[in-house]
């Protein structure tokens, strides 16, 4: 289990003065279930993402991880215990193929899996695995790429920061299908997904809206989904210019 | 020939070699050719003063390569060396070249190599060249390299040219002249730390109607070391060039990056980008979140951005 206890988190504002982004946030995460985080921006969703992987550190609370204590893990201890995070813009190396990243993320990887991973998000290792990730390739082939490292670390606990965004139609219903088929009902993984898109929050077993650092409300896309329709249905005309669903 | 595992140590750096070559080959060890053979196309011919060699590629001939590495291990030795190279008509060539400095005393090492490429027309040469230096010593581990390229008509050729490491005083000069339908493309990578210093001087002339000229420039400079680099691109005729310069700067380091473009004719189309930076924050984040630790991290995206 992922447990965040009284978790607070102040920024620096505009004005110079502290501004709290996340207030005393208290969140529990199951192994096997697949979690949605949504709500407007800048309502703490992206941070408490960057909170779990270590990438901030709170002012006060605790995070826990199969009840150990981990709030003060560095970024990289705490990757080695399990936790992995597809960043919503993953940075561009000069010199490093997709294959050095790929077999950073998974050490000892082979060429199967590695290739597997590749396939998963759509890419033909023939034509990518060699390529940098650099400047040379898109928005979308980048996010791609991200979600491929992700996939390959098979992780404990895997966070996903909007792998919608920048990103093709046809690629998100491949992700649907590969979250689904990876992640749910994994008794071995916590899932979490940050996410406005409706198609994604339909595989969710548990749907979080977060706004202003808090939980404002919480349940099954059922018991939520008027709360949320308006923000996911503007969103989702947003990346698709018309509103779109698949079956799964 | 034998050689001592230090010299091993310094050729597989330098050159990836385990053992003598098969074909044509110069190796040099602390000032003298101990290794010079040649092959059915390719003659290699020391100098006279046993200070270089010509080599010499027949028309036509595709697919060989030359190692030409050059140590010192002998403490205070310091050379001068002239190699002439002739790349025959359409031939196709690869050459590795590359110095190697293990100096553990006080007094200064310092190999100072000339080399002149006149590659004839329609002709393909590939030529990398890697510098390194170690040895714990205070002296100094120097090398000033000088190359001079001649592409004739149609011809081509790939630069690649690396400091490794360990290299504390450079001096890099490369003049090149491009001819009618030539391309050149120089790829330098240079890496300093501590004290050392650096300075590259790249000037590429394209004197043949459409020529063209590449350009592309890495490095890093860390600690308190200094670099420069200076690329002029010179383009009397219609042709086309670019330069690149691309630098990490980390710790106390300093880096001049001065590119230049003269054109001479309107149909001269030539272009420079250059950027100096740090590591990014967030690819350091990346990589940690991947399990490296900071260090870890530092040192991936070097290696990457110097490869």
């Amino acid at each position: 289990m992922l447990k965040l206890e009284n978790l607070c988190m102040t920024v620096n504002g505009d004005n110079g003065q502290g501004r709290e982004i996340i207030r005393g946030l208290n969140l529990e995460f199951e192994k096997g279930k697949i979690y949605a985080i949504t709500g407007p921006n800048g309502g703490g969703k992206t941070s408490i993402a960057k909170l779990v992987m270590g990438i901030f550190k709170p002012n006060s609370g605790h995070i826990y991880l199969n009840d150990e204590e981990i709030t003060n893990l560095s970024i990289s201890d705490r990757a080695h215990r399990g936790i992995t995070y597809a960043f919503q813009q993953p940075p561009r190396f000069k010199g490093l193929t997709i294959e050095d990243l790929i077999k950073i993320a998974r050490p000892g990887i082979d060429q199967l899996a590695l290739r597997g991973a590749m396939r998963d998000v759509g890419l033909c290792p023939e034509d990518y695995l060699m390529r940098d990730v650099g400047p040379g390739l898109s928005g979308g082939e980048m996010k791609r790429v991200e979600i491929a490292q992700v996939l390959a670390r098979n992780a404990k606990v895997t966070i996903f920061d909007e792998p919608e965004a920048g990103v093709d139609l046809w690629t998100i219903q491949k992700l649907i299908g590969i979250l689904y088929n990876k992640f749910k009902d994994n008794p071995e993984s916590i899932t979490i997904i940050i996410t406005h898109n409706e198609n994604i929050l339909r595989i969710c077993d548990e749907i979080m809206v977060i706004q202003n650092g808090l939980v404002q409300a919480r349940g099954t896309r059922e018991e939520i989904w008027h709360l949320i329709k308006d923000d996911v249905e503007c969103k989702m005309k947003e990346q698709c210019g018309e509103l779109l669903t698949y079956e799964i | 020939m034998k050689f001592d595992n230090l010299s091993l140590e310094l050729l597989n750096t330098i050159s990836n070699l385990t053992k003598i070559p098969n074909g044509a080959a110069n190796i040099r060890v602390d000032g003298e050719a101990v290794v010079c053979s040649s092959s059915a196309n390719v003659t290699i011919t020391p100098r006279e003063d046993g200070q270089g060699f010509t080599l010499e590629v027949k028309p036509g001939t595709i697919g060989e390569t030359v190692h030409v590495p050059v140590l010192l291990t002998q403490t205070g030795l310091q050379e001068t060396v002239a190699n002439t190279f002739i790349i025959g008509e359409n031939s196709d060539i690869t050459i590795i070249a590359g110095c190697g400095i293990h100096n553990p005393s006080h007094n200064d090492s310092r190999h100072d190599g000339i080399h002149e490429f006149i590659v004839k027309p329609g002709a393909r040469l590939k030529y990398v060249e890697k510098h390194y230096g170690q040895g714990q010593g205070q002296g100094k581990r120097i090398m000033n390299p000088t190359t001079k390229i001649n592409l004739q008509s149609g011809a081509s050729a790939e630069m690649e040219m690396t400091q490794i490491k360990g290299v504390d005083d450079t001096f890099r000069s490369t003049i090149a002249r491009i001819e009618d339908k030539a391309s050149l493309k120089i790829i330098e990578r240079l890496m300093t730390d501590g004290d050392q210093s650096a300075e590259s001087d790249v000037q590429i002339n394209i004197v043949g109607k459409a020529g063209s000229g590449q350009i592309l420039s890495r490095s890093v400079a860390r600690d308190k070391s200094i670099q420069v680099f200076k690329a002029a691109l010179v383009g009397r005729v219609e042709c086309t060039g670019h330069v690149e310069c691309d630098s990490i700067i980390m710790d106390n380091a300093r880096i001049s990056s001065i590119p230049e473009l003269v054109a001479e004719d309107s149909e001269a189309v030539l272009t420079h980008e250059a950027a100096i930076g740090k590591i990014a924050g967030e690819q350091l984040i990346k990589l940690m979140s991947l399990g490296l630790t900071e260090q870890e991290a530092i040192d991936v995206i070097l290696d990457g951005f110097l490869r």
